[in-house]
């Protein structure tokens, strides 16, 4: 199948995946069955707007938004990669 | 030297299980029930866990739905803030117990499969009848959506049925498989002549998944253990020893990994006589083998040794006689030709089961 997210995709934390505070190495962390991935801010943004109600459309307008200074493009390619390579372990779905 | 915090612990609640596996992952000296750690120091173990670092605990065993208070430790070390996860057979995962489980917040089932037909299965588990109650089990648990691992582990008997395993792991709506090649440690040691893969077997089984995980990706997840017999390079043994995991024992030993207790020279402490930190951190065991400072050669100047970290401890003490030896895996090994005498062993005697000595 393919990983690309079309606009209209509504990306989703399946059951048993989770972002979580990790304290005691002072990050967040995405948390899925036998697995921990450290998350760095560009990360951590990213999944922030991962709310099983927003498209990866409205996701790459939020984070546009949120970082003008941004080449053009650069930002939605970014998304689009990070959450294919989620995708393909099934720690995201698409509703 | 330092240390990082540890990213998971494998809680082995006790050694009890309805099989018997040949290839058992369990010391040959087993744990007793009676000397299994109450309830209340194994929700203090969840929460010193969790305050070390670590982030998952995989609750095991032995068959950990031998214990009558595995919903009260799921539901402790959820409230430690760890992520739950269960390494099981399925045998006794009622459901009612499984209503239990989610609601004290189980994130995860790894249940482990024999075969793909009940004659190789229940042969292979040493229990009548588990396969088609693994089955209905793993029925149950998806028709509940609880994420599900199916953990098969492959020999020389049941590699040949890998396609039949894909299509029972995606017919069960796994959401993830290990393809787990057994490793020579535990039980398996006694089982070796039998349960070793062959050449086409191993070269097979790489082919195989490398195609289907790709033919699965975004729908099933693989992992892959190969053979490791067969390789030339060693696996990096729990990423390096004491770096990212530990074990903790039904009787509260903490171990490096579930083998550890083979070296003979290492002293191991308990949860019970000192702080988790402590023994992490300070323990002699735990550092013994830590980084690459202690490194023989040739590993010392190996271009590999940030990778492999000279392989698997266990397994040098195993085949080299000296677990500070380079791991007999590796082709530069001076003891390479005690594998290559290995995969010359095959044998069709009866298999040794796992049972209480």
């Amino acid at each position: 199948m393919s990983l690309t997210f079309a606009a209209s995709d509504v990306p989703y934390m399946p059951r048993g995946v989770r972002v979580a505070d990790d304290p005691v190495r002072g990050q967040k962390v995405l948390l899925a069955p036998e697995k921990a991935v450290a998350l760095d801010a560009v990360g951590e943004a990213i999944l922030a707007r991962v709310d099983g109600a927003a498209s990866f459309g409205a996701i790459v307008a939020s984070l546009n938004a949120a970082f003008p200074g941004a080449p053009e493009g650069r930002i939605e390619a970014d998304v689009q990669s990070f959450l294919a390579a989620l995708r393909a372990r099934i720690f995201l779905m698409v509703k | 030297m330092s240390a990082p915090p540890p990213i998971a612990m494998l809680a082995e609640l006790t050694h009890r299980c309805p099989l018997s596996c040949p290839y058992c992952s369990n010391p040959l000296e087993m744990v007793r029930a009676k000397e299994e750690l109450p309830t209340e120091v194994w929700v203090d173990v969840f929460a010193q866990a969790a305050a070390l670092g670590v982030l998952q605990v995989h609750l095991s065993g032995g068959e950990p739905a031998s214990r009558r208070d595995l919903e009260a430790l799921v539901g402790a070390a959820r409230k430690a803030g760890l992520y739950t996860n269960l390494i099981t057979s399925g045998i006794g995962l009622t459901p009612l117990r499984l209503d239990a489980l989610e609601a004290a917040g189980l994130d995860h089932i790894q249940l482990s499969m024999q075969g793909t037909r009940p004659d190789l299965a229940d042969w292979i588990g040493g229990y009548r009848g588990g396969f088609e109650r693994k089955i209905a089990v793993a029925r149950e648990i998806g028709r509940r959506g609880i994420p599900l691992t199916l953990n098969a582990v492959m020999h020389r008997h049941n590699l040949d049925d890998l396609d039949a395993t894909i299509a029972l792991a995606l017919d069960l709506g796994a959401r993830r498989i290990e393809v787990a090649c057994v490793q020579f440690h535990g039980w398996a040691v006694a089982n070796r002549a039998q349960l070793l893969p062959t050449r086409e077997q191993t070269e097979m089984v790489k082919r195989k998944v490398a195609a289907a995980r790709a033919e699965y990706e975004g729908v099933m997840a693989f992992d892959f253990v190969p053979p490791d017999y067969y390789s030339d390079y060693p696996k990096a043994c729990m990423g390096g020893w004491g770096s990212a995991g530990l074990n903790v024992t039904p009787n509260g030993t903490v171990l490096p990994c579930h083998a550890a207790e083979t070296i003979p020279h290492l002293r191991f402490e308990k949860v019970t006589d000192r702080p988790l930190a402590e023994i992490w951190y300070e323990s002699a065991a735990f550092n013994a083998y830590r980084g690459t400072d202690w490194l023989p050669e040739p590993c010392a100047g190996c271009e590999r040794k940030e990778i492999d970290f000279g392989g698997c401890r266990c397994q040098a003490m195993a085949l080299a006689g000296d677990a500070s030896a380079t791991d007999p895996i590796c082709a530069k090994s001076p003891h390479r030709a005690r594998v290559l005498a290995a995969l010359e062993e095959v044998s069709d005697a009866p298999f040794t089961y796992r049972k209480l000595g």
